[in-house]
């Protein structure tokens, strides 16, 4: 067993199968299936968001989602579907339907519970100063969505790219390529090398969302979020009190004014 | 020809299927006898919070089948050793338990805290005693999500050959059957629900009170 060796090796490098286009498929494929899952879910959780109306259907597939065994899934609708395409496509397309199935729930309970949660006493300022309810929506409420929108688009990010993984069993391109193959010749070597590459694919692309995060959602909202915590924090003996001189029975700045009133 | 196939069949999908449970169950309890201490020390401390939810976040990132092929090479076990799959799915537990956990245990109202200070608690016993059972609504439904996933996750271990209900989804698929696949995700699917039950009545037997507020 010799991992190092397996990536050092120039004849993994270049060519066919090579690690960078299979890193590439990956990221095709994710990429594609990804941005049909945004297309359906955001102007369908926006509009949810707005009206109310539909919310019970959203938690449904939320919670029948996590349920769904997504690699049977995927085997069921290779084999129902692809008998009926001719072409190397047969498995391309299928695939990427059930990864856009499985990510559309995420992001669409991302995108409602995000302009659902927006700080109401925000909303009430927006239509005290004269806001119209479009540009409550679009100049309060979504960007209050962000925090929660992209975390959403986290999950099903992950998801997306740890089923494409899978699909290497019903002959994907990608890097389960190397798991799957690895297995098939008792490789273990590759196999456990692709899995390596996985992991890095996927731990990447979390630090990538969690640095969009940084840049793309206001300061204002990270920081609000923060006081909550230290306010429960400082009111036991022990470590915490090293926090702040804040005394338990002033909380300060509650993160929403429903604490306030309450 | 479905009745021919469950008759020949039947012993051998029992069979999955309590692996199948087994697989899911006892990582779940595993999980959560790890994630309560954990959560414990990271809700005393401010600086030990974030850093506790943010290793746990990335472990969650990684692919349960990069785990499932990398974790034989640090444990020393064979890939087709079980062990591997309960261990990630422990793993998968905890960076999900601890920190539902450590908010349900910094939910917990501060005057119910002092009460018990004020009553001469120890540190422990407060937590056994008062903390705990207030935060166990908040740990149960965190326990749901957990036991409900590891079904799902389970069935990724069919990749590598070990047997539980994904089996059935291997098979099907290399012999070309529609009816193994439909079986094995029907009966996944009643297995999370069961174990949701389940979970969701040891929550309400574990919190007599809340039934009351919930009637009264």
């Amino acid at each position: 067993m010799n991992i190092p060796g397996w990536f050092l090796d120039p004849a993994h490098w270049t060519g066919a199968d090579s690690i960078p286009v299979q890193v590439g498929y990956h990221l095709l494929y994710s990429g594609i299936a990804l941005l049909i899952a945004l297309a359906i879910a955001v102007p369908l959780g926006v509009y949810i968001g707005y009206t109310g109306r539909g919310e019970l259907l959203v938690a449904g597939a939320a919670n029948a989602l996590r349920a769904l065994p997504t690699f049977g899934l995927l085997v069921l609708v290779v084999m129902l579907v692809a008998p009926h395409i001719g072409s190397r496509l047969a498995f391309v397309g299928p695939t990427i339907v059930v990864l856009v199935l499985l990510a559309v729930p995420p992001i669409l309970s991302g995108t409602v519970a995000g302009i659902q949660g927006a700080d109401p006493g925000a909303v009430g300022a927006a239509r005290a100063t004269g806001y119209t309810r479009p540009q409550i929506l679009w100049h309060v409420q979504v960007p209050c969505a962000l925090p929660l929108f992209l975390s959403g688009v986290r999950n099903a990010t992950l998801q997306i790219v740890s089923t494409a993984t899978v699909a290497a069993y019903v002959s994907l391109n990608g890097l389960g390529r190397y798991i799957i193959d690895g297995r098939a010749s008792s490789d273990y070597t590759q196999m456990a090398a692709g899995a390596i590459l996985v992991a890095i694919v996927a731990l990447v692309l979390e630090l990538g969302f969690l640095g969009l995060g940084r840049v793309i959602v206001s300061p204002g909202l990270t920081r609000a979020a923060a006081p909550t915590f230290r306010r429960n924090r400082t009111a036991r003996p022990g470590p915490a009190s090293a926090v702040g001189p804040v005394s338990p029975a002033t909380p300060v700045s509650p993160s929403s004014p429903r604490e306030a009133t309450s | 020809m479905i009745g021919d196939w469950f008759a020949s069949n039947a012993a051998r999908i029992g069979e999955l299927t309590a692996w199948h449970a087994a697989l899911s169950v006892i990582p779940t309890v595993l999980g959560l006898v790890i994630a309560v201490p954990l959560a414990w020390w990271a809700s005393r401390s401010a600086r030990i919070y974030p850093l506790v939810v943010g290793a746990s976040g990335l472990l969650y990132t990684v692919p349960s089948i990069a785990l499932f092929v990398l974790l034989p090479q640090v444990l020393g076990t064979k890939i087709l050793d079980p062990l591997n799959v309960v261990v990630a799915l422990t793993l998968y537990s905890v960076a999900l338990l601890v920190r539902v956990v450590a908010d349900g245990l910094a939910s917990v109202p501060h005057d119910t805290v002092q009460a018990a200070t004020a009553m001469g608690y120890r540190p422990w016993q407060r937590l056994l005693l008062v903390e705990l059972p207030v935060a166990v609504p908040a740990i149960g439904g965190g326990l749901r999500v957990a036991v409900v996933s590891n079904v799902s996750i389970v069935t990724m271990a069919a990749l590598l050959g070990i047997p539980q209900l994904g089996s059935l989804f291997t098979e099907g698929f290399s012999l070309r059957l529609t009816l193994p696949i439909v079986v094995g995700i029907l009966l996944c699917l009643v297995l999370s629900v069961v174990l949701d039950v389940l979970v969701h009545a040891g929550t309400r037997a574990l919190t007599p009170w809340q039934q009351k507020l919930e009637t009264a």
